[in-house]
């Protein structure tokens, strides 16, 4: 940036603290990014929206929620009717929670098709990871706080799952719940953790950006940057870009707001929690439906839990469908040495792929068993789809990646450009 | 540069001023946009509707006898309410109010002579004045004294002595009959 | 690249599609979902219809009322129905509400003012659920949002009462209701016609009660929805513009690229 043409007080400034450079390198003229980039790339500045949103209602909700059994579920229906906007600001933050998801998975899935996790993007794509778990974490416990049937009943379940640890399992879950069940200590340091884990997602979002900028984004072709002519200057281009798609994205999040504020959610959430009661068909939000399917997946009969567990002799299916929950996340962060191919992007491994889209049906069908009772069928598909899911991870990509021959790469980002263009 | 320009370079003077009217406007909108967002996140630390309709009491005065206080409570402050006798009265009336640190007739702070409301919150730094209950020191002009920086108001509940730099407020009250106030 | 964004697209589509159909829940069991009925407030631009919602806040009052608590709402809330603000106030003081304590430490009974809560039938749940054969009747405040099928659930219920087909076993102390899960339901059949004396000439038939206190209930789960709406459309509009521009901001600045 030139100084010379500055302002004397951003000069001033600079002098002392370099902000305007600083800016002017991590979202200015003087980030290069790669000019082919599409529009799969706006889900990473969605992502920042939708953070910035969530943080921003929720700090406003918790100046009108108590954390109090007692009070928790009225407090929430005051925000919602006596409050100045306070329904605005909750359907906001309820939906956010949902956006929020939508927006990373479908950022997520763009790395996976374009390999945006192959070196030397391996750190970022596993801080990415931890994001995502982050987000579980926060998501979980901000649909405890109000206090309704589907929050008693999933915090309940969600924390039963520690009880499948050998030996301390028990003792870790009354840790958990400061108690003997889900009760007001349990709310209480969920509301405490809920308003923390945000600023750890800022944090950890803050060492993602830094490990992107290392390197630069990945792009559809997934060929490194060679020359300048690859690339164009992060403002204006891809600033004028993303607010755009942050325009799309906001008519997409407003109209759930105030249309059907109440689409991703449940109607048992809006019954006060009943510890004596149990709802007919609890299930999780949706954006956990595919790890609930893999965890009712593993049943005493489920070839993949005998093979696994020596025929039941290393753990009983319970821990094992705990473990593959846990697993089908964390498998992601060997992404990059699962992946063995010397080309990043799908569009020149037309088999890999396939076996990308796939995967992604195969997540879509995990998500619709998750949300079906665990009857009939419903149990075989699911079971089926989770040992494709793990078939894929550990199977499908690591053989196909290195036994699929690539087509032909175009020379550089650049010409690759020209050659769409003709 | 040259002065005077050719066609083709006013046709791309003319096409950057209608990219930076594009700019300019499109920032603006969004701006405004942005700005109107924020009202709601700041709206709703204005008082709520359920705090809202507390925010009137209605007392019935019948039980309050004549040189007696009541202290009600009226949008989470105390309200006092003092039948005064024609003694009290009299001195109130009597007093110069140009002398005054904060200059008000007794006229100008009660609907009826004989019921003197007022919010019982010393303009200082926000004590509760004695006075109100019997047996509490009433100060050296026989209405209330605050015990915290020491400042005395009369019977009229006018700041007569102490930091405190004005009377005590009369809140906004109608007589909804002879017996029955309805403050706020 | 053309044909992978078109596929990438479709996919993405076809992700959120089913997320959304996955998100919605299911009936339970073999119960029928109540028809959907023609109700003004779930158009999308829909608002409550007031005389409707007065009606149905006088079938609560007198029929409803006398088992179902409806302990989200104030006397106060009533004027958005277009109650005026003395006949909320006569529809508060109507009621007895304990308040206190007082200076002696005893708690008294007072006339109820506009900012008090609907008063509850029973003191406590026990109380409630002891006066009703063991099952206390839910609160009402929320029950359009709190069940699958929402008003017309409602709706259905009340007037989905008939006699258990034959092989049906009703327990004692139960009654076969079309649309309720599991169709045994405690309470018995709440109205009928003529269960109100209407003073608007309006016809009290069964469906008449059971359409207007389902409006009422709609309007008390959800007060907040036609200003919702109203705001909706100017937000939306405003957002359509400004992505509009910002489109030609974009087209603008990238045209020097090519």
């Amino acid at each position: 940036m030139d100084t010379n043409n500055m302002h004397p007080v951003m000069k001033w400034v600079e002098y002392r603290l370099p902000v305007f450079s600083f800016l002017d390198h991590s979202l200015g003229t003087q980030y290069p990014t790669p000019k082919n980039l599409n529009y799969w790339w706006n889900f990473g500045s969605l992502a920042g929206l939708v953070l910035v949103i969530m943080i921003a209602s929720g700090i406003v909700l918790a100046m009108h929620y108590t954390a109090h059994v007692d009070y928790a579920f009225d407090s929430v229906e005051r925000i919602m009717r006596d409050v100045n906007y306070g329904w605005l600001i909750r359907y906001i933050h309820m939906n956010g929670g949902s956006m929020f998801f939508i927006v990373v998975y479908i950022h997520m899935f763009r790395g996976l098709y374009f390999g945006s996790y192959q070196a030397p993007r391996e750190l970022l794509w596993m801080i990415g990871v931890f994001i995502l778990l982050a987000m579980m974490a926060t998501a979980f416990m901000g649909y405890v706080l109000p206090w309704g049937q589907m929050s008693f009943w999933g915090a309940t379940v969600i924390t039963n799952l520690f009880s499948a640890i050998p030996l301390v399992g028990d003792s870790i879950v009354t840790l958990l719940w400061g108690g003997f069940s889900v009760d007001n200590p349990t709310l209480n340091r969920f509301f405490s953790l809920h308003y923390l884990m945000p600023f750890v997602i800022v944090g950890l979002v803050v060492v993602h950006i830094w490990a992107l900028h290392v390197h630069g984004s990945n792009n559809p072709t997934g060929i490194d940057v060679k020359s300048e002519q690859d690339t164009i200057g992060f403002h204006p281009y891809f600033t004028t870009k993303d607010l755009f798609g942050m325009g799309l994205f906001m008519m997409f999040f407003m109209f759930f707001v105030f249309y059907a504020p109440n689409f991703f959610g449940e109607p048992d959430n809006y019954i006060p929690a009943n510890p004596l009661v149990t709802p007919a068909h609890i299930v999780p939000e949706w954006y956990f439906l595919p790890y609930y399917a893999i965890l009712r997946a593993f049943t005493g009969d489920f070839l993949v839990y005998q093979v696994i567990s020596l025929g039941g002799l290393l753990m009983d299916a319970k821990l094992a469908g705990v473990l593959a929950m846990f697993a089908s996340i964390l498998l992601l962060l060997f992404m990059p040495w699962l992946d063995g191919a010397k080309v990043r992007s799908c569009s020149f491994r037309p088999i890999m792929a396939m076996a990308f889209w796939i995967f992604v049906l195969d997540c879509l069908v995990l998500g619709y068993i998750g949300g079906k009772p665990a009857e009939g069928n419903f149990i075989t598909i699911g079971q089926w789809a989770t040992f494709y899911y793990f078939a894929h991870l550990l199977v499908i990509v690591p053989l196909v990646s290195r036994l699929e021959r690539p087509r032909q790469l175009p020379d550089s980002i650049n010409a690759s450009v020209l050659k769409a263009a003709e | 540069m040259s002065e005077t320009a050719t066609p083709e370079q006013g046709a791309e003077i003319d096409d950057q001023s209608k990219r930076d009217f594009l700019f300019i406007s499109t920032a603006a909108v969004g701006a405004v946009g942005t700005a109107i967002a924020a009202w709601p996140f700041i709206d709703q630390m204005n008082p709520a509707a359920d705090t809202l309709a507390l925010s009137t009491t209605e007392v019935s005065l019948e039980p309050i006898e004549e040189g007696q206080s009541i202290t009600v409570v009226w949008r989470g402050k105390p309200v006092f309410i003092r039948h005064r006798t024609a003694e009290e009265i009299a001195d109130a009336v009597a007093v110069q109010a140009n002398d005054l640190i904060d200059p008000q007739t007794d006229a100008d702070r009660v609907q009826k002579p004989e019921w003197l409301i007022m919010v019982g919150v010393c303009t200082h730094l926000g004590c509760i004045p004695l006075g109100n209950k019997a047996g509490e020191s009433r100060g050296d002009f026989g209405g209330w004294f605050c015990p915290c920086h020491g400042s005395h108001y009369d019977t009229s509940g006018r700041i007569r002595k102490g930091p405190a730099p004005k009377n005590l407020p009369v809140p906004e009250y109608s007589f909804l009959s002879d017996l029955k106030v309805k403050i706020g | 690249m053309k044909m992978n964004m078109m596929k990438t697209s479709a996919a993405a589509l076809a992700f959120v599609a089913t997320v959304m159909v996955s998100g919605t829940s299911f009936a339970a069991g073999d119960t029928p979902r109540a028809p959907a009925q023609n109700w003004s407030f779930n158009k999308l631009f829909g608002s409550f219809e007031p005389a409707a919602a007065q009606r149905g806040f006088q079938v609560y009052k007198e029929v409803c009322s006398g088992c179902h608590s409806m302990s989200l709402l104030s006397y106060r809330h009533l004027s958005q129905l277009g109650f005026s603000e003395d006949e909320v106030k006569a529809i508060a003081a109507s009621v007895e509400v304990t308040a206190g304590p007082n200076d002696e430490g005893e708690m008294f009974e007072r006339p109820g003012i506009p900012a008090d809560r609907f008063k509850a039938p029973f003191a406590n749940v026990q109380a409630a659920a002891a006066a009703n054969n063991g099952k206390a009747p839910p609160d009402l405040s929320l029950m359009t949002k709190a069940r699958v099928g929402g008003a017309d659930y409602v709706y259905g219920l009340l007037v989905g009462y008939e006699e258990a087909p034959s092989g049906v076993e009703v327990p004692e102390g139960g009654n076969y209701n079309k649309y309720f899960p599991g169709h045994v339901i405690a309470m018995g059949p709440p109205l009928s016609d003529e269960s109100v004396e209407y003073t608007d000439g309006t016809k009290p038939t069964l469906s008449q009660h059971a359409k207007d206190v389902t409006t009422f209930m709609a309007w008390a789960a959800e007060p907040e929805m036609e200003a919702r709406k109203r705001m909706g459309v100017k937000v939306l509009l405003f957002l359509l513009v400004l992505t509009g521009m910002l489109y030609a901001v974009k087209r603008k600045v990238w045209e020097n690229l090519h």
